[in-house]
């Protein structure tokens, strides 16, 4: 399982991202906030990768089902997400 | 080359796309194509997991079949005014998500080392906290749980319990992680609690820190989820929506001039008795015929929206009278407040939707300095946004708190149901200012009055 090493270099990658986050995220400009949250949530359903690999591995019925229901929520948070994103920025317009 | 050299490229990829996608959101122009790239990410890296040896797919395809329709089904059919609502509870399902990949990876584990049964301890609770927390605001927003804060005696005694509680059996699962099944149900349940007891003392008003909180939570539950199973992608999709829901609430706290601890310890506005009888002046009523009357003349019109126009459902009518006031030669301008509505930017959607061109709205600090020269400002369902007693009272709860400074337009309508005091039951001495014109009865209702009188 893990070890001291890995742990240090996820760390390392965690730490790194955040700063990431905040250099791209404090550019955003205020009209696009709820956007961004919209569309933030659907990248938080990244846990849909962990869920499909429980759903997915076999042995225990009991583990399966808790993966299969985090697949259903991780889905509907990936999907919603990014639709009603999309659907928000779609009515962002210019003056003619 | 193998699988998992594959998989953990499309990985990086995926990361990359994520990135792209955010750095593009910074501009209203490629934002829309800044969502496509980070959904293509999300698309590649849920495709190279399913590459993973040894999978079964039949449960994986129900599981995404059922979502999918839920949230293709979800995302068509709300409204925008309902928009903090989906985000919330969407906050929640990803809270949740990661603790059922927490649980399940401790479930079918056989053997724990230390630090694989800590960052399953965190996921459960970051994600139950998430969850509860989600469903918690999503009901206050939508008006099932009551949104005004719900304080009792020995509130904070409680959750301090509950975290201490929450502590000990962390510790004792972590010594002992084979044996501790039931401490671990054990920890879920108190996560869950700790999530509606933390967020039932909030305030409605202060739901645009509280989502962007959980926005973060949900991120770092993912991010946690992604020590478990040693995976980057997580670590770094989670850490950047953990900092994106920092960002979000560092400015909604700033924009009411509170720290984060006051928003979500204090209650606010529960202590605050109800003072608006106490009358400090004279009111002036307007009929919608003067209204026009005064606006047909106005060379600058600034429309400052809040709540209440989520609320009236008002911004297509509102949307039609800044074009008629622009047909009559005047300069339209909104002006919007970071805390205006229930959630960060949830003017701006509004009027999005309503279709009002993006760059007509402008930043409570870009429209300040030009307020001395406005002719008209129409208040529209906001009240403490536009409090002066935030700038000259000190005595004020919002003492402090940066406002839109209609008060120095020439005239200013504010559209108001009747005198009731707004969510915090502040006085605002607004509506008593010699310039100030009450605009009283249903805020859509009154416009659409004015509207007509233009035709």
């Amino acid at each position: 399982m893990i070890d001291i090493n890995t742990l240090i270099f996820l760390l390392f990658i965690l730490a790194l991202s955040i700063f990431l986050g905040f250099e791209l995220i404090s550019k955003v400009p205020s009209t696009l906030h709820t956007p961004l949250m919209s569309g933030s949530n659907a990248i938080s359903g990244i846990t849909l990768v962990g869920a499909l690999i429980s759903a997915g591995t076999d042995g225990n019925m009991i583990s399966t089902v808790l993966g299969t229901l985090a697949v259903i929520f991780a889905t509907i948070n990936v999907v919603g997400g990014y639709l009603v994103t999309d659907r928000m920025l779609a009515m962002f317009k210019k003056k003619k | 080359m193998n699988t998992a050299f594959i998989i953990n490229l499309s990985y990086i990829a995926a990361a990359i796309l994520f990135i792209i996608g955010l750095k593009m959101l910074s501009s209203p122009l490629t934002a829309r194509k800044g969502n496509l790239i980070s959904a293509i990410g999300m698309f590649l890296a849920i495709v190279a997991t399913l590459l993973t040896k040894g999978l079964s797919f039949q449960w994986i395809v129900l599981g995404i079949v059922l979502g999918s329709m839920i949230g293709i089904f979800a995302a068509r059919l709300v409204a925008m005014t309902a928009m903090p609502e989906m985000v919330a509870l969407l906050n929640g399902f990803g809270g949740i998500a990661s603790l059922l990949v927490g649980w399940a990876v401790y479930h079918c584990s056989q053997t724990f080392e230390t630090l694989t049964i800590i960052t399953v301890f965190l996921t459960v609770l970051i994600g139950g906290v998430t969850f509860t927390g989600s469903i918690v605001a999503w009901g206050k927003l939508k008006g099932i749980f009551p949104s005004k804060p719900i304080l009792f005696d020995g509130q904070r005694m409680i959750n301090l319990g509950i975290l201490i509680a929450l502590l000990f059996s962390g510790i004792i699962l972590i010594i002992s992680p084979q044996t501790s099944y039931s401490t671990f149900l054990f920890i879920i349940a108190l996560s869950f609690i700790l999530g509606i007891s933390s967020v039932i003392p909030i305030g409605g008003a202060d739901m645009p820190v509280v989502i962007s909180l959980l926005n973060s939570y949900s991120g770092l539950a993912a991010c946690a989820a992604g020590f478990v199973i040693q995976n980057n992608i997580l670590i770094v999709a989670g850490a950047l929506v953990g900092a994106s829901g920092i960002i979000l609430t560092r400015i909604m706290c700033k924009a009411m001039n509170r720290s984060l601890s006051n928003v979500l310890f204090s209650g606010f506005g529960s202590g605050v008795k109800d003072q608006s009888s106490e009358t400090e002046g004279e009111i002036n009523p307007i009929t919608i015929e003067d209204a026009y009357l005064i606006l047909e003349a106005a060379q600058s019109v600034v429309i400052t929206p809040g709540y209440g126009l989520a609320v009236a459902q008002a911004q297509h009518v509102v949307r039609e009278l800044g074009e008629l006031l622009e047909k009559n030669g005047a300069d339209v301008k909104y002006a919007i407040h970071p805390v205006a509505g229930r959630m960060p930017g949830h003017m701006n959607v509004l009027l999005a939707e309503a279709n009002v061109p993006y760059d007509q709205l402008v930043e409570m600090d870009d429209i300040n300095p030009t307020m001395n020269s406005v002719d008209v400002c129409i208040v529209i369902g906001a009240n403490d946004v536009v409090n002066p007693a935030a700038e000259d009272d000190e005595s004020s709860p919002i003492y402090g708190m940066p406002i839109i400074e209609v008060y120095k337009a020439k005239t200013v309508f504010v559209l108001k149901r009747s005198m009731a005091a707004g969510f915090a039951g502040i006085p605002n001495k607004l509506f008593f200012n010699e310039n100030t014109r009450m605009l009283f009865g249903d805020a859509k209702a009154s416009i659409s009055g004015i509207v007509s009188e233009f035709k």
